[in-house]
């Protein structure tokens, strides 16, 4: 470093480059964007810019570069890792801005989109040619291709189509030392390194993406949905497991618990059962012929595992209830709960049962509700725990509780994080799943693209400062109530 | 929770202290907010503003800072339907507006600028004396002159207003002095005015006039009695009603709005009435939170709360019982446009369309993204002109793509707005109006202007 400079002096130089409008300096606005999804961690950055072209991001890099200055890309916020964080001492590049749809290629089933454009959009823009973008997070109204990039998003219907990174053919990417690449190309398959895999899923510690070429699939011909409500958790699961040994491969096998449900319900009324314990959404689709027959034998698999009732979406309003009550899931927790942390751990499919009962068992032992929705064609849990910080010690469990569930996944064969990322949230879990070796070996690709590790630092890899930290609302660290450390 | 017993969203959610505390920071708002998705700014959306109103609240934010960002928001509540979580976006903004109002001192020209709009707006008398200085200052060319002198530079809301300002001739903006003009009978005690149901009386109303509504759109008042009468209603227009609040509600007057709200309950008070009608969506959602607003207020909280429980918005009351008077053929093809108060506030979206489709020889038409405000919202387009003025155009353009020869909107600002932008080639009607063509057998050409 060359010492730090001032917020005036970064101001002036970036107004080469871009109008007055597009940098922030005003505390209270550059507050507004001191989180993203996870509310728990908070950092204001020195300075925040809204780009509108790849050379204005290339411009503001150069000035972080020239003066060694961190930044941290951010799309909409949506985040549940905290990928979004910004640095306290560095800039934050807002990429809401660059949200054009270049170009789109119907006959080659590809599309050409700027970082901001929401994921919904792009199917939005592909339909009229009768083509998808097939990942669907669950924020898919507002989260952006970018940090879908970013974070290699999933969604529910990833069990059948693959994430994020099966989906993106090529991207722009301004790297840390400001100059342009391109990773992967327009074709499916392309020779040498897959740069272009590299990237995808490295939360933006390699570089930012400002533009991105997507796949598109075509429209399925027939799209059959049904709701099978069980009396417990346990049950459900077995039906899991009974559709996967069945031999079908669903679009998406989706199961929100009795807590769930009733957030869902109040948030969207998609007609779930409030008194159902848990409730499956199946859907197949495909070729009307093939979706006839995998259709009858899901349904009659949830029968056969128990279910109370089995509902068929009648049709595509329908379909589109069931799912707005599925994804609003996380975002209606607002009504349960003032705060709650959610876990996106994975465990094998065949161990749904057992797995969700422990959790229940932890719960209970640790006082606190548990509400869980989550891909479990995958296996990838989200248990989002609750709880209330004007509780006394409630927001101490709750981060117990969500240490023993990701240990509980690891320990069941599963992993820390199906598709929301690391971020800041799960780094420290980071030595539970690598050893020293495998993290030394991400750190020197990462080094390779970000050799001052200067882009979304203190993401991903584990440091001493984050794991003293807890989550919810911010509170003083006891070092720095102590005067011996400085927060930032 | 594998057998345990059922949970219910009452036995964990404490009691919200504020309504923004249920805001998670999920983001789904964002999409649905007319001014993020203009700057990209998350200042600027209701997820950021909520950030601010937080700490505005904590005292961690300056207020001028704070203002700017609350200040443009239109509170078209388009974010209130996006939230899963259901936070009380419109009680948010009200309360921060408010809590902004005494603790920041807005510069010159906005003082100057709001002074104004108070002065005018909620007092139908003095915008009638106004309106007629603004018609025969456009008569004089006037407007040109004002342009000249730089006038307009410093107060941009003067050429904002005259821009907005329909074309009304003297006849008709007077003809509306009179109260109900002159067709039904006064009732001797009150001076009320009182229309008698067309043949059985199936329910007793009360009638908001409105301020801007009685004063530039008298005829939807007339339109909207008539229908009434027509539909089974004895309609009676109290004459002492003033301002329903509204316009001070959302900019943070409280002291302001509750002293209106205190007013019309008062001027509303006849115990008789089944409902309390109001043909403008803005005054409507205002009355209908009149229970909030005077919650805490020991004279007015219980009267408040019943009579909010018996306002209804005019679409929401002809909907709710079957029609009585014949239709008969009116053909015309009309985009309609879901006032934001109207469709976010109130809900109200499938009525004004189902009462519009059992026109005979009517088509209805769907405006594309027709949730996104129109730019009017209140007096939005008087204190932020220019962002108003490329919302109405986008929304102009949308309702151009219709085809439609008329665009209706429940809701005088929506109207001002649309018409500015639409120009005279395609008019802006309240669907009461189309509905009174109807049963009067009137030719479309018979609608405004």
């Amino acid at each position: 470093m060359n010492g730090p400079v001032s917020v005036e002096q970064l101001g002036a130089e970036l107004s080469q480059s871009l109008r007055r409008d597009q940098i922030l300096v005003e505390r209270a606005e550059l507050r507004t964007y001191e989180c993203d999804g996870l509310t728990g961690h908070r950092a204001t950055p020195l300075i925040a810019v809204l780009p509108e072209t790849t050379a204005e991001v290339q411009a503001a890099v150069q000035v972080c570069a020239s003066h060694h200055l961190r930044f941290v890309a951010r799309g909409s916020g949506t985040g549940l890792s905290g990928g979004a964080l910004p640095d306290a001492e560095g800039m934050l590049i807002v990429l809401t801005r660059m949200r054009r749809i270049v170009e789109i290629d119907p006959a080659n089933q590809r599309m050409v989109v700027e970082p901001g454009v929401t994921n919904l959009e792009i199917s939005k823009a592909a339909a009229p040619h009768g083509l998808y973008y097939a990942p669907d997070p669950s924020s898919q109204v507002v989260c952006s291709i970018g940090g879908n990039v970013a974070e290699n998003a999933g969604g529910a219907h990833c069990l059948k189509y693959g994430f994020t990174t099966h989906h993106v053919l090529g991207l722009e990417v301004v790297l840390p030392d400001a100059s342009v690449v391109c990773l992967g190309s327009p074709m499916v398959e392309s020779p040498g390194y897959d740069l272009r895999g590299v990237f995808i899923g490295t939360e933006g510690t390699l570089g930012i993406a400002t533009s991105v070429t997507v796949r598109l699939l075509r429209l399925p011909e027939t799209v059959a949905t049904l709701v099978a409500e069980f009396a417990t958790t346990a049950d459900a699961g077995t039906a899991v497991s009974a559709i996967i040994a069945a031999g079908i491969v669903p679009a998406a096998v989706e199961m929100l618990d009795h807590l769930a449900i009733q957030a869902c319900e109040a948030a969207v009324g998609a007609g779930f059962s409030l008194e159902a314990g848990a409730v499956l959404v199946v859907e197949v689709d495909g070729p009307s012929e093939e979706c006839s027959g995998t259709f009858a034998a899901a349904t009659a698999a949830c029968t056969a595992s128990g279910a109370l009732r089995v509902r068929v979406a009648a049709d595509a309003d329908e379909r589109r209830l069931i799912w707005q009550g599925r994804k609003a899931a996380f975002a209606a927790m607002g009504r349960l709960s003032p705060a709650f942390l959610i876990q996106d751990g994975v465990i094998p499919r065949t161990r749904l049962g057992p797995v969700l009962t422990r959790i229940a068992e932890l719960a209970a032992e640790a006082g606190l509700h548990v509400a869980n929705v989550f891909h479990a064609g995958d296996g990838n849990l989200h248990p989002l725990i609750l709880y209330d910080t004007a509780r006394a010690g409630e927001d101490e469990r709750a981060e117990l509780l969500a240490t023993r569930i990701i240990q509980l996944c690891v320990d069941a064969g599963g992993s820390i994080t199906g598709e929301h990322g690391v971020g800041v949230d799960k780094a420290c879990s980071m030595p539970a799943m690598f050893s020293e070796d495998d993290l030394a070996a991400m750190l020197r690709v990462r080094t390779a693209f970000d050799p001052e590790g200067r882009c979304n630092p203190g993401k991903v890899f584990p440091t001493p400062r984050l794991c003293g930290e807890r989550p919810g609302p911010y509170r003083p660290h006891p070092l720095e109530e102590a005067g011996m450390i400085d927060r930032w | 929770m594998p057998g345990g017993p059922p949970v219910a969203v009452g036995d964990i959610r404490p009691s919200i202290a504020s309504p923004l505390d249920a805001c998670i920071h999920c983001g789904f708002c964002l999409p649905a907010c007319p001014t993020y998705r203009l700057w990209g700014k998350e200042a600027d959306s209701p997820r950021g503003r909520i950030h601010l109103m937080r700490l505005l609240s904590t005292g961690e934010a300056e207020p001028a800072a704070v203002a700017r960002h609350l200040d443009a928001c239109l509170g078209c509540l388009a974010c209130l339907d996006a939230c899963p979580s259901g936070v009380a976006y419109d009680e948010a903004i009200e309360d921060s507006r408010e809590e902004l109002e005494s603790v920041y001192r807005r510069p010159f020209a906005e003082r100057v600028l709001r002074l104004a709009v108070f002065a005018l707006f909620p007092h139908p008398r003095r915008l009638r004396v106004a309106m007629t200085g603004a018609v025969l200052a456009k008569r004089v060319r006037l407007p040109g002159l004002v342009r000249r002198s730089g006038l307009t530079k410093r107060f941009p809301f003067v050429a904002a207003l005259e821009e907005l300002l329909p074309e009304i001739s003297l006849t008709e903006l007077w003809a509306s002095s009179r109260a109900g003009r002159g067709d039904g009978r006064h009732l001797r005690r009150s001076r009320d005015e009182m229309v008698r149901a067309k043949g059985v009386a199936r329910l007793r109303v009360g009638m908001l006039t409105g301020c801007v509504q009685q004063v530039l759109f008298a005829p939807v008042n007339a339109a909207t009695v008539r229908v009434l009468s027509a539909e089974g209603c004895d309609v009676i227009t109290p004459r002492a009603q003033g301002c329903c609040g509204a316009l001070m509600l959302h900019t943070g007057r409280g002291e302001d709005a509750r002293r209106a709200a205190r007013r019309l309950i008062d001027a509303f008070s006849d115990e008789g009435l089944d409902a309390i009608v109001v043909n403008s969506a803005g005054c409507g959602s205002a009355m209908k939170s009149y229970d909030r607003l005077l919650a805490a207020d020991p004279v007015y909280a219980e009267r408040a709360s019943s009579f909010s429980a018996k306002v209804r918005d005019v679409h929401e009351l002809l909907g709710g019982f079957e029609a009585r008077a014949e239709r008969h053929g009116l053909e015309v093809r009309v985009a309609y446009h879901d006032a934001c108060h109207l469709a976010h506030a109130q809900g109200i979206r499938s009525e004004p369309r189902r009462l519009l489709r059992a026109i005979p020889g009517l088509t209805l038409l769907e405006i594309p993204d027709g949730d996104t405000c129109c730019g009017s919202a209140g007096i939005y387009n008087l204190l932020e002109p220019v962002t108003a003025d490329e919302l109405g155009t986008a929304k102009a353009d949308s309702v151009r793509t219709t085809g439609g020869a008329l665009v209706a909107a429940g809701n005088p600002g929506c109207l001002l707005q649309l018409q500015r932008h639409l120009g005279k080639a395609l008019p802006a009607v309240h669907p009461i109006e189309l509905l009174d063509a109807s049963i009067r057998n009137l030719r479309p050409d018979a609608l405004r202007p």
